[in-house]
């Protein structure tokens, strides 16, 4: 059948052309039930699409598409000063918006009653300041500075005319007092006072968006920092530092310095909160100096672990008298000098080495200036100069030099480290970010030096830091504290400083406590041994697993060929008895460590 | 119930036997539920916009529902003869009021559309769509009839000047109806198939080109084809609104949706339905209007009467196209388009109107006994 153009008559000559009506008509609605047929089908489809869309929709679109949340927008957190965060990232210092309240006293017409009413809404205001201040002349007074929501809302709801709110950022400090002294605290108008705040305020300010990361872990800082303060309590000290260092790269893992301040209220609190003992405070640091006096004489050369030293007769040097506590009264090898911290040993060591080179040894270890911490509270050094016979007999043993604990600890990484001295820094270092260094002493010599500090612990004055599976090593030391031109008898500094593990040493735990009291437990000793290696001991337990150290068995071959050595200045840890370690030189009983601490001859 | 006779002669009387009781059960079941989802969807509504009355949209609608009911069982007593006639005058009153909003309209949101007559609001256009689909189908009838009338072209004229009408308001929503009823009953009425492909270019050569030229539009559909380009607050609204309801929904009264979503009460009533009577409610419904749909076309399937097929045809389509593209815009199948769900949406003119074409499918539908014309 042949379809005119629109396929249905439109005209009389088709109709006349096609077969009779009636049957055009049949064969159209056979067509149009057949094309019905087909919308039928089509409706059905529509309608089942709609249903399938509707199970969908219904029961299966929790996982299809999210829904939307319509949180109220708060104004954007951009602000002007970057946050700083610790290594992993925790928040250690950051920005918040608030609003800050003035007014201009020209358009309050009543200045009593909208000072009342601003007293009823913020009860912390005096009445008769505000008064003052609303009712003066001046176009612009603050009222007070960053509030909270609540009180904003508050004001708002008092319609007193004439006031008005400024934009402001304050600084928030999340972890509070456990990085006061690392991160410091900025005024009210966010420049840096001190800590990091003030070393970097520039930096915070230029760069908002990029966080400043520190090397510090908040969770060693955590453990620093509840260790320091039990130590405090059990003896009653006045204050105490520590510090954590990686020694691969000189990064400052935690920092304490104990008292401490809350960094959101710094105003009005004791100077002696705010003083960082451990950065800025320098202190004559006793017989941990005794670490870089072996360490000046096994790197000279000239002597070895095992040659002796007269430990017998005391040193008179013009009004001075050089003396051991509780001599052993009779000569002393290197390593025992180290092991009892023989003062007398330590002069000796240091005659046969000489002046110049002493000097020379103690600028490179970085006792002249100050660290290169970036940190603003960073204590300069107090050296002799002249540098004389006498100071040098001194400094042998650790007085007559003051240096901060940053010092010490930075300079003794880099004797048991291979002998490369890193500058300390609190920023991380980039992974694969070359690390600055000097070579200071021989890989031999800082070879020794390990297994110095691990006989210290294994049986010397240490042992009390000995934590079994770490290899700890490390050096006590007690200085009497001198108060104008005298020593005092009964205040002193105590410290240890410890590492770990020492046949490869990582880390460094150094603990000083100011002016500990001697306690029954401690049978009237408040000495280095007594009060900061125990400290240290737990520190070590406590972060060894955190910085993810592995414990080995001390006993082990391996181990012993690394860090054995004996009072006779041997290595070789295979020749000995089972009792070995104790033949050459009986080691005291514990009370008696104290006779080997460097007592200064009086008046000394 | 009343109950007739079987050999009852009354008007009445022959109406109940004839009439298509199905058909005229499920629109008065559709009815009923419509007035159950407005009076839970509408009070937050006229909250909302400030009406006292918080009943006022369920007032009117019942108000309007006595009228489409009253002209319902009305239109669906005629004739085939009497309904082309009906609906020839219709399309006349409706086709010139369609021009008279261009010059006396209201222009509400960029578009005239309505007449105010006091008391009362108007929208020409609802009106003009079931009386179209008859007048059409009429004309391309006759031409199968009558040889030698020229039905098609006269249709197309028609069409020419309706759509003119529309587009002018302009009415994109009424448009696409129309031409989509009209090009199916010109598809039943014998079009030639490769007209059918070329027409049915046209048709999306017309959308493609108000994509491009209608801003408005340009904004729907591309917020329908990428969800993340703008504003898709109603439909994201409404898609919660399904996934709340679940299986059972939450209950009538209990939903939540109403009191965020604008047009609760008419173009998006059927999230309402989703949330509060869930998900087996509404595929009832879905099921409902399809049957509404396939019912009429299996009562004309063997229809002697070549217009009655036609016009049948093309009012169900009209009815289900407007059901398929409201829900279809709630549950975000195509973009949103202001269409209201066929007895269930508020909306008087769209209820009156909707009342004078199921009057008319229910009028053809009769059972008849020998010739009728």
């Amino acid at each position: 059948m042949k379809f005119p153009p629109f396929g249905l008559p439109f005209r009389s000559q088709s109709a006349s052309t096609a077969p009779a009506p009636r049957t055009t008509l049949a064969a159209a609605m056979e067509q149009s039930r057949y094309r019905l047929m087909v919308t039928a089908a089509v409706v059905t489809t529509v309608f089942a699409t709609i249903g399938v869309k509707l199970v969908a929709a219904t029961l299966f679109s929790q996982g299809g598409e999210p829904r939307q949340h319509h949180a109220l927008e708060l104004d954007s957190t951009t602000t002007n000063r970057a946050d700083i965060v610790d290594r992993n990232g925790n928040l250690l210092a950051t920005s918040l918006v608030t609003q800050s309240l003035y007014a201009d006293p020209k358009l309050i017409s009543r200045p009593e009653e909208a000072a009342r009413k601003l007293v009823s809404a913020l009860p912390e205001l005096d009445y008769k300041e505000v008064y003052g201040k609303l009712s003066g002349d001046k176009r612009f007074v603050w009222l007070k500075r960053n509030l909270t929501p609540k009180q904003q809302y508050a004001v708002h709801r008092l319609g007193v005319p004439g006031i008005s709110f400024e934009r402001e950022e304050r600084r928030f400090y999340p972890a509070g007092n456990l990085t006061s002294h690392v991160v410091g605290f900025t005024g009210v108008d966010n420049n840096g006072l001190a800590g990091l705040e003030q070393g970097f305020s520039k930096r915070l300010n230029e760069d908002p968006a990029t966080p400043l990361q520190l090397s510090i872990d908040l969770r060693l800082q955590h453990v620093l920092r509840k260790e320091l303060t039990a130590t405090i309590q059990e003896f009653s000290a006045i204050g105490a530092a520590g510090i954590v260092y990686d020694v691969r790269t000189g990064e400052v893992m935690a920092m304490t310095s104990l008292p401490d301040f809350d960094p959101q209220d710094p105003t009005g609190l004791n100077p002696d909160t705010l003083f960082n003992r451990a950065t800025l405070g320098v202190y004559e640091m006793g017989s941990t100096f005794k670490i870089f006096n072996s360490a000046l004489a096994l790197d000279s050369g000239k002597i070895r672990v095992s040659d002796t030293f007269d430990a017998v007769h005391p040193i008179k040097i013009g009004r001075f008298t050089i003396n051991d506590y509780h001599s052993l009264h009779r000569a002393l090898t290197v390593a025992e000098v180290f092991q009892h911290s023989s003062n007398l040993g330590s002069v000796r060591m240091v005659q046969l080495i000489g002046i110049a080179a002493q000097r020379a040894f103690m600028a490179k270890m970085g006792f002249m200036r100050p660290t290169a911490l970036e940190l603003p509270e960073n204590g300069w050094p107090l050296a002799p100069n002249p540098w004389r016979e006498v100071n040098s007999m001194t400094i042998s043993f650790g007085h007559g030099i003051s240096v901060s604990p940053m010092h010490t600890v930075a300079a003794a990484a880099s004797v048991i480290n291979g002998g490369v001295f890193h500058p300390p820094t609190i920023l991380r270092r980039q992974p694969g970010a070359e690390i600055p260094g000097e070579q200071v002493v021989s890989r031999q010599t800082s070879d020794m030096m390990r297994r110095m500090f691990r006989f210290v612990v294994a049986d010397g004055t240490g042992k009390s830091a000995g934590v079994k599976g770490y290899v700890v090593g490390g050096k006590t030391g007690t200085a009497d504290k001198q108060k104008g031109r005298h020593y005092q008898k009964n205040s002193r500094m105590s410290s240890f400083l410890g590492a770990f593990p020492m046949h490869d040493p990582r880390y460094i735990v150094y603990v000083l406590v100011d002016e500990p009291k001697a306690t029954a437990k401690t049978y009237g000793y408040a000495t280095g041994g007594w009060v900061a290696a125990p400290a240290v001991g737990r520190i070590i337990k406590q972060i060894g697993p955190l910085l993810d150290v592995p414990t080995v068995d001390e006993n082990a071959p391996e181990i012993l060929n690394a860090t054995f050595l004996n009072a006779a200045g041997s290595t070789n840890w295979a020749q000995q008895a089972p009792n070995a370690p104790s033949s050459a030189a009986p080691p005291p009983p514990k009370g008696s460590t104290v006779a080997s601490f460097p007592t200064p001859a009086k008046p000394r | 119930m009343i109950t007739f006779d079987r050999t009852d002669q009354s008007i009445f009387g022959r109406w109940w036997w004839t009439v298509d009781r199905w058909q005229l059960g499920a629109v008065a079941l559709l009815m009923f539920l419509g007035t159950v989802l407005i009076t839970a969807a509408s009070p937050p509504v006229a909250e909302r916009i400030g009406i006292q009355d918080m009943f006022y949209f369920v007032e009117r609608h019942l108000m309007m529902l006595v009228p489409a009911i009253a002209i319902m069982c009305g239109v669906s007593l005629l004739s085939p003869r009497g309904v082309r006639r009906a609906a020839l005058g219709m399309f006349v009153i409706a086709l010139l009021l369609v021009y008279a909003t261009l010059v006396v309209g209201v222009e509400i949101k960029g578009a005239r559309r309505w007449i105010h007559i006091p008391g009362l609001s108007i929208q020409p256009s609802e009106f003009i769509k079931p009386a179209f689909a008859v007048v059409a189908a009429w004309l391309f009838s006759l031409s199968r009839t009558s040889p030698g009338f020229p039905g098609a072209l006269v249709s197309i004229a028609l069409y020419g000047v309706t759509m003119a009408g529309l587009i002018l308001q302009p009415d994109l929503g009424m448009t696409f109806v129309v031409s989509a009823v009209w090009f199916t009953q010109f598809f039943l009425a014998g079009l030639n198939i490769m007209l059918v492909m070329g027409l049915g270019g046209l048709g999306i050569a017309g959308l493609f080109g108000a994509y491009l030229f209608l801003p408005h539009v340009t904004s729907r559909i591309n917020r329908f084809l990428d969800p993340h380009a703008g504003d898709n607050y109603q439909v994201n609204r409404s898609m919660e609104a399904f996934a709340n309801g679940g299986l059972l929904g939450t209950g009538p009264g209990q939903g939540t949706v109403k009191f965020s979503l604008p047009d609760s009460h008419a173009d998006f009533i059927f999230a309402v339905a989703g949330e509060e009577l869930g998900l087996i409610f509404c595929l009832f419904l879905v099921a409902l209007f399809a049957f509404v749909v396939l019912r009429g076309f299996a009562r004309v399937f063997n229809d002697t009467n070549y217009f009655v097929l036609l016009a049948t045809a093309g009012l169900l389509i009209q009815f289900g196209l407007q059901a398929a593209i409201n829900m279809g815009s709630a549950l975000h199948l195509m973009p949103t388009k202001g269409m209201t769900l066929p007895f269930i949406s508020y909306g008087g003119s769209s209820l009156l109107a909707l009342g004078f074409g199921m009057g008319m499918v229910l009028a053809l539908t009769r059972k008849r006994f020998g010739p009728t014309e």
